[in-house]
């Protein structure tokens, strides 16, 4: 059923995503890949892969922005999956029912057994967040790990999306974004997480958290601008600078 | 956003279609056609079997279209389904209208006006598609509605004067019509054209990325070195200078010489009206086709914000 | 900053420190040579050797009785300043005077490194105002009582939260030695090294300075039939440790251990192909290689490597006659090779992570590891272990029959893991060793040992007990348990070497002294970079080229999705990384006329390449610079003739050389830092200029390799994963 649901759930499962340490090592977006080709939107197909102009489908893309000029100026790392919104009009637009959102959870989700294969959904994505498999003509998208962070038979440690779990500098964050008290909510108001777009009003339910200020002024870690010479030069030569330094 | 052919057509081909259909449901119970079962099964066939052509060719594009009538079953969110819905239902009303004219000679005002109102329905819900489509700030406005509606108008009054003359019906309540169904339309696609051209997206590579509070955004790095599906589908570009020729092609074929040819019955009718309904309506259907495939080319998708684009 | 620089600016940090006395005197004291009494004799023999007393142990000046008295002892305090007068009448100073000395000339000023470095004196005496702010104003402190090695007791563990990480960007440069000391030295000045937030060691390191291997490779030490000496690399500690003939001429391919590349300790494999080519120091018969890439991304000079593999002499044979090469794909070097022999990829193969070599212990404890294999080969190769292993045992190598002359790694690989012992007791993995598989680190080979392994996820680890994990180099604790382990032959502190004698013994050889003496053509070079104080000089290639002709550097960094031209054949990661660009410094473009796109020509002392060419704002306005070994030859790797890779990849290893532009002498040195012949790959300097854009295709361009025999046709579509949902969904989609 395409409508959103009537009555959403509490929780709203989510990813957040802090640009301030991404480094931009694609780890996040290849484990995505390999761990979906073993899951329920198998395969994520690629065509023409070993000639000129490869290309296949991820459910995670990492881009890499700069802000700012000279030395104000800075490179961001930019991790772009589903945001699973709020208000995702990817769903309402779909005329099959493939297209659909958790009630439960808030997951966006594609049945691939209904789906026509019509695109509509990945025009109204605002974030490109859906790529169309070609060869399987059906529309895959980002499932939120369901297989993972559901799953029984992993260590509750375990139990978390591909990409958060291989992250190497913890830059990916899941949690219930729908409880003001979870982790991911906390640290979203502590960093002042934001949403990409909100004009599109998607709402959406994944948060990125700004890179921090640059610490580059004279005193901001409290440190002096210079430190003192501690003798005077000239006093004694150098022997008897160094002398008077160790003997202080 | 990529111009595929087929949704083109399907938009081009069941736009006149149900153009014609309107403006046949409405006229000829009124009598401004000829009655006769020949017309009314030419028209009624050229009109239907263009909004067939087209819904079939929409399905080519679909990566499963042995599960189309999938899509039948959202019409509660999905315009697509709507559309699908309306088309379908609109079979109804047309079917009798023209079994009711065709083989028994009676053409039912009622039925004609369920066809009607089947046809408009459908293009709105075609327009609305595009209109509702928030990412795609060149689709998401009031002029995408009025447009597809007003050049279903056009395009079915050219058809619908083409088949008046062929029939040797050449009549003048009809060449106004066109002739205001023709200014109408460019002027609303002139409109539409300049809004386009002056509006800018409410999106931008700082909305997309957050990051405008740390100065002009650039794309340093796309995640991938050759194109993907998202680039082929919604990176489509064209250059400014090409889209202006473009339009001035559109322009020319879908209004201008269109107008031109919509004169002469008013002047000469006979041999030199016929021959000019016979050029328009094919000239401004290709015109529209143009007019269609810049409809895509110049739609930009905010996806393209974080492709490199500044604005979409 | 500007690349090469990084060793002024270091310099520039201590002289600030310096002049403020922000420093850590009694880590210095306790944990380095800075107090040991340096023998100040200019023209002897021992000029700049530690005094040290009849026993060869080194001297200090006891602060109490200004003598000189044995460094060792726990119970003094000596001096890191003033002259003394040693038994033999001649004088001495501390090791840290004289660092001060050179460390405060007004060439180290903050304001004369902002000129090189890029990086204004402002900004150079902020840095070290917040470096000595967190060492001293914000130590971390654990409160973990620990014993050093002379048996003191520490309540806590008091740390100097700086951290300092070099790898290329500072080793790859000609002076990358010196600025590596000097980085070194620096945290050793803030008292951080092994400390709470400070640099912190992994085992197996801290290791004696320098480890007590050496090179073996002397003629004496190479008798046919019989295992050779020693290991083929190790840490020279004098000139008598080089391996070079008594007319100073190298005795290795590769010229490691020679006047040329004296500290060696990792070879000089960038050297080896066109030293054969050339016959210098000698011809080979056949040059054996394994999982390197020669022909391609891992040399200097490629197109020049590539044109040597193939050349003939006036009698119409190979210079270099045989090659044999393993790779486990077709890379571009397999097309060079006379035999090839197909590895198999990690995946079908047993594999170690040994501490042995380069382990994936962390600061907290030891460990290693094994790969299984999970896949069983689906064509026709063979681990290149396994097969090593069986040509020993066929050419009757000690090392690897029995007494009776049978294979004595029957299993291979697998085998020789578990039963090879390089000692007693010491063999490539450290877990469940001894019969019952109890023992760690040091033990018996344990026939079950791998199935242990296996049951604990392919991994060992050992824990570094609480009290032992700082201050390793001086912790009791640490030092027993890693004797323990097999890490350390003794439980001796490790002195940290704020003066290397090591290098003056090589400056002596250079100034005339000792048995072992450079050819004349080395004794300034070797003067000049064997110094045992912090140095910085402008890197060989900057200063020889000057600075006008080639005013940019280029540099490469590694793409972090990528292994070097391991990726290039994955399906996936060729999406990421499947062309590069030139990157370039926007505003430095735009003057140049230059924009997103662009075809330029990059030209050095050595050639030219045309490239496309990327604007950007955070790289420094001086250096260009792209990804690693993206490049690749059409034809190889199964990928298509024209694939980007060929088509919009390049290189930068096309623009350097292996040797240095011929100087006044006709002396071509290597390209490469003096000291340890580690490979300047980013002493490259260039100059730019927009080329045309006809042809939009990389230059140089190489003809498409043929693919070898049997390879598997390239598919048009992979589904990975696809027949695991079928299967799952029983059999039906
Ligand atoms: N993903 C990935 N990981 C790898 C490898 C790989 O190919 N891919 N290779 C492995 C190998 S073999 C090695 S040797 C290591 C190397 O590891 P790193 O040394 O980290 O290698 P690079 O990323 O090439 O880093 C070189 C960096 O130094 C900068 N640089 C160049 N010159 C200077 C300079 O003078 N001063 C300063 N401050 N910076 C400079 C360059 O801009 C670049 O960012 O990586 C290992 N890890
Ligand atoms: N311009 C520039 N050039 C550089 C550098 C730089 O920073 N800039 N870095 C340099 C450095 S630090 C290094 S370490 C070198 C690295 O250069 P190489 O060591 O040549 O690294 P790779 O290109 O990864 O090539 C290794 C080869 O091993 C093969 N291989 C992969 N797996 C296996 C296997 O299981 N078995 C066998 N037998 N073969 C296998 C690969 O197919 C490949 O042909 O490059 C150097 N070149
Ligand atoms: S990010 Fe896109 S695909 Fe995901 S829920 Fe939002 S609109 Fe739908
Ligand atoms: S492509 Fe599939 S999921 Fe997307 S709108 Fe069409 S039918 Fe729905
Ligand atoms: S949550 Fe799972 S599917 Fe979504 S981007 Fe992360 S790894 Fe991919
Ligand atoms: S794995 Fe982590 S650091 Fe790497 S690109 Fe993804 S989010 Fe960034
Ligand atoms: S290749 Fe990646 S995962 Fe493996 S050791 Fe290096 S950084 Fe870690
Ligand atoms: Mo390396």
């Amino acid at each position: 059923m395409t409508s959103l649901p009537a009555q959403p759930g509490a929780k709203r499962l989510g990813l957040v995503i802090d640009l301030d340490i991404c480094v931009g090592c694609h780890a996040c977006a290849v484990n995505c890949k390999q761990w979906n080709s073993g899951g329920i939107a198998a395969p994520l197909t690629d065509l023409d892969p070993y000639g000129a102009e490869p290309n296949g489908v991820w459910f995670n893309r990492v881009h890499s922005f700069e802000a700012g000029d000279g030395a104000k100026g800075r490179t961001v790392h930019f991790p772009r999956s589903c945001l699973h919104c709020a208000e995702p009009a990817c769903v309402t637009v779909c005329p099959t029912g493939a297209s659909y959102k958790r009630a439960e959870d808030g997951i966006v989700l594609v049945d691939e057994q209904l789906c026509i294969g019509c695109k509509l959904c990945s025009w109204a994505c605002p974030y490109g967040a859906r790529e169309f498999d070609e060869d399987a003509g059906v529309m895959k998208k980002c499932t939120l790990c369901i297989d993972r962070i559901y799953n029984e038979t992993f260590d509750p440690v375990d139990r978390v999306p591909a990409c958060v779990s291989t992250c190497p500098v913890s830059a990916r964050h899941f949690g219930d974004l729908g409880d003001p008290d979870s982790a991911v909510s906390q640290m979203v108001a502590a960093r002042g997480g934001y949403d990409l777009m909100p004009e599109m009003g998607y709402a959406p339910t994944n948060k990125y958290l700004p890179p921090r200020p640059h610490k580059d002024s004279a005193g901001c870690t409290g440190a002096l601008a210079e430190l003192a010479p501690a003798i005077p030069a000239g006093s004694g030569g150098l022997l008897g600078w160094i002398d008077q330094l160790l003997s202080r | 956003m990529h111009p595929s052919f087929s949704v083109i057509f399907f938009t081009t081909a069941s736009g006149a279609g149900y153009g014609l259909l309107a403006l046949l449901g409405v006229l000829a119970p009124l009598g401004v056609t000829p009655t006769s079962s020949a017309f009314g099964f030419v028209a009624l066939a050229l009109a239907l079997g263009g909004v067939t052509a087209g819904l079939v060719s929409s399905t080519f594009h679909l990566g499963h279209p042995e599960r189309a009538l999938r899509a039948f079953s959202q019409w509660r969110s999905s315009w697509l389904s709507r559309e699908g819905v309306a088309s379908v239902v609109t079979y109804v009303p047309a079917g009798l209208f023209a079994i009711a004219w065709v083989f028994f000679g009676t053409i039912s005002a009622l039925l004609g006006a369920l066809a009607a109102i089947g046809a408009v329905v459908t293009v709105i819900c075609t327009a609305m598609i595009y209109r509702s489509l928030k990412p795609i700030q060149r689709w998401h406005n009031s002029w995408v509605l009025p447009n597809y509606l007003a050049l279903a108008v056009m395009t079915g009054a050219l058809w619908l004067a083409l088949l008046l003359q062929t029939f040797g019906a050449g009549n003048r309540g009809v060449a106004w019509l066109t002739l205001l169904a023709i200014v109408l339309a460019a002027v609303l696609k002139l409109g539409y054209w300049r809004f386009i051209d002056s509006s800018a997206s409410a999106s931008t590579v700082a909305s997309a990325t957050g990051l405008g509070a740390l100065g002009t955004v650039r794309l340093f790095e796309a995640p991938h070195t050759s194109e993907n599906y998202l680039l082929k589908e919604m990176g489509f570009r064209i250059a400014r200078k090409h889209a202006a020729k473009l339009r001035r092609i559109a322009f020319l074929l879908a209004f201008a010489l269109p107008f031109l040819l919509a004169l002469v019955p008013l002047f000469a009718a006979g041999w030199p009206a016929a021959l000019a309904a016979l050029l328009a309506a094919p000239l401004a259907t290709i015109g529209i086709l143009t007019e269609r495939w810049l409809f895509f080319a110049e739609a930009k998708h905010a996806v393209t914000l974080y492709y490199g684009s500044a604005a979409a | 900053i500007r690349p090469g620089t990084d060793g002024l600016f270091v310099l520039a940090l201590i002289h600030e420190l310096l002049r403020a006395g922000k420093i850590d005197e009694e880590y210095l004291v306790r944990y380095t040579n800075a107090p040991w009494l340096v023998i100040q004799d200019e023209g002897a023999a021992d000029h700049g050797l530690f005094a040290r007393d009849g026993d060869g142990r080194p001297l200090v000046c006891d602060d109490a009785t200004g003598a000189p008295t044995d460094a060792r002892d726990p119970a003094i305090v000596p001096r890191l300043a003033g002259t003394v007068t040693l038994a033999d009448g001649r004088q001495a100073v501390p090791a840290f005077q004289l660092m001060a000395e050179r460390c405060l000339e007004p060439r180290h000023s903050a304001e004369r490194a902002a000129a090189e470095t890029g990086i204004d004196a402002a900004r150079i005496k902020r840095i070290a105002a917040e470096l000595a702010h967190a060492a001293f104003n914000e130590s971390v402190v654990i409160d973990q009582p620990w014993t050093d090695w002379a048996g003191r007791r520490h309540e806590r563990m008091v740390g100097r939260p700086v951290s300092m990480h070099a790898m290329r960007g500072i080793s790859a440069h000609s002076n990358g030695f010196h600025t590596c000391r000097a980085i070194h030295i620096l945290q050793m000045l803030l008292g951080s090294i092994d400390t709470p937030g400070g640099f912190r060691y992994k085992p197996p390191f801290p290791r004696p300075i320098p480890p007590g291997l050496k090179p073996a490779g002397r003629p004496h030490q190479i008798t046919p039939g019989k295992p050779m000496a020693g290991p083929p690399l190790g840490f020279p500690t004098s000139p008598d440790d080089l391996l070079v003939a008594d007319d100073g001429t190298p005795l290795r391919i590769d010229k490691a251990f020679s006047w040329e590349a004296p500290l060696a300790a990792h070879g000089l494999l960038h050297h080896v192909i066109s030293n054969a080519w050339k016959g210098d120091p000698y011809k080979i018969d056949t040059l054996f290689m394994f999982m390197a890439n020669m022909s391609w991304n891992s040399s200097m000079n490629t197109a020049g490597v590539m044109s040597m593999l193939t050349d003939k002499d006036a009698s119409g044979a190979y210079k270099i006659p045989r090659i044999i090469y393993s790779d486990a794909y077709a890379s571009e070097m397999v097309a060079y090779a006379d035999l090839v022999l197909p590895d198999t990829t990690y995946l079908e193969r047993w594999d170690c992570i040994s501490l042995f070599d380069r382990p994936i212990c962390d600061a907290d404890g030891a460990a290693d590891s094994i790969r299984q294999p999970v896949v069983a080969p689906d064509h026709d190769v063979r681990p290149f272990q396994d097969v090593l292993i069986e040509l020993g045992a066929r050419l009757g190598l000690p090392g690897l029959i029995k007494q009776d002359g049978s294979p004595r790694y029957p299993g291979f690989y697998a085998d020789y893991l578990v039963h090879h012992e390089r000692k007693p007791g010491f063999g490539m993995l450290a877990g469940w060793r001894g019969a019952d598989g109890t023992q760690h680190g040091v033990g018996a080979p344990n026939p079950k040992q791998l199935d242990a392994y296996i049951a604990n996820q392919c991994f060992w680890r050992s824990e570094i007990p609480a009290s032992a994990r700082y201050f390793k180099h001086a912790n009791r604790d640490y030092l027993d348990w890693a004797v323990g382990m097999g890490l350390l032959d003794k439980a001796e502190p490790i002195v940290l070497n704020l003066y290397s004698e090591i290098l003056q013994k090589f400056r002596l050889a250079a100034e005339g002294h000792g048995a072992v003496q450079p050819p004349d053509e080395h004794r300034l070079r070797v003067k000049t970079y064997f110094d045992p104080l912090p140095l910085w000089y402008m890197p060989f290639e900057e200063s020889e080229a000057g600075p006008d002709a080639f005013p940019l550097h280029a540099v490469t960094q590694r793409p972090m999705a990528m292994y070097h031209s391991w990726g290039s054949q994955n399906a996936w990661l060729r999406q990421i990384h499947g062309e590069n660009r030139l990157h370039i410094n926007r505003r430095r473009a735009t003057a140049l006329g230059i924009e997103d796109d662009d075809w330029v020509y990059v030209t050095s002392h050595h050639g030219r390449i045309k490239v496309q060419a990327k604007l950007m704002e955070g790289v420094n306005a001086d250096t260009v610079w792209t990804w690693n070994a993206i490049g690749k030859r059409a034809g190889a790797w199964n990928l298509a003739p024209d694939a980007k890779e060929a088509q919009r990849g390049f290189l930068l290893n096309h623009l350097i050389a292996e040797l240095l532009p011929e100087r006044g002498d006709g002396q071509r040195y290597a390209n490469a830092d003096p000291v340890t012949g580690q490979a300047a790959w980013y002493d490259l300097r260039v100059k730019i200029e927009k080329a045309p854009a006809e042809e939009r295709v990389s230059e140089p361009h190489f003809a498409t390799l043929p693919m070898p025999p049997h390879s598997p046709a390239r598919p048009d579509v992979l589904r990975y994963g696809g027949r695991f949902r079928i299967a799952r969904a029983g059999g039906e989609r």
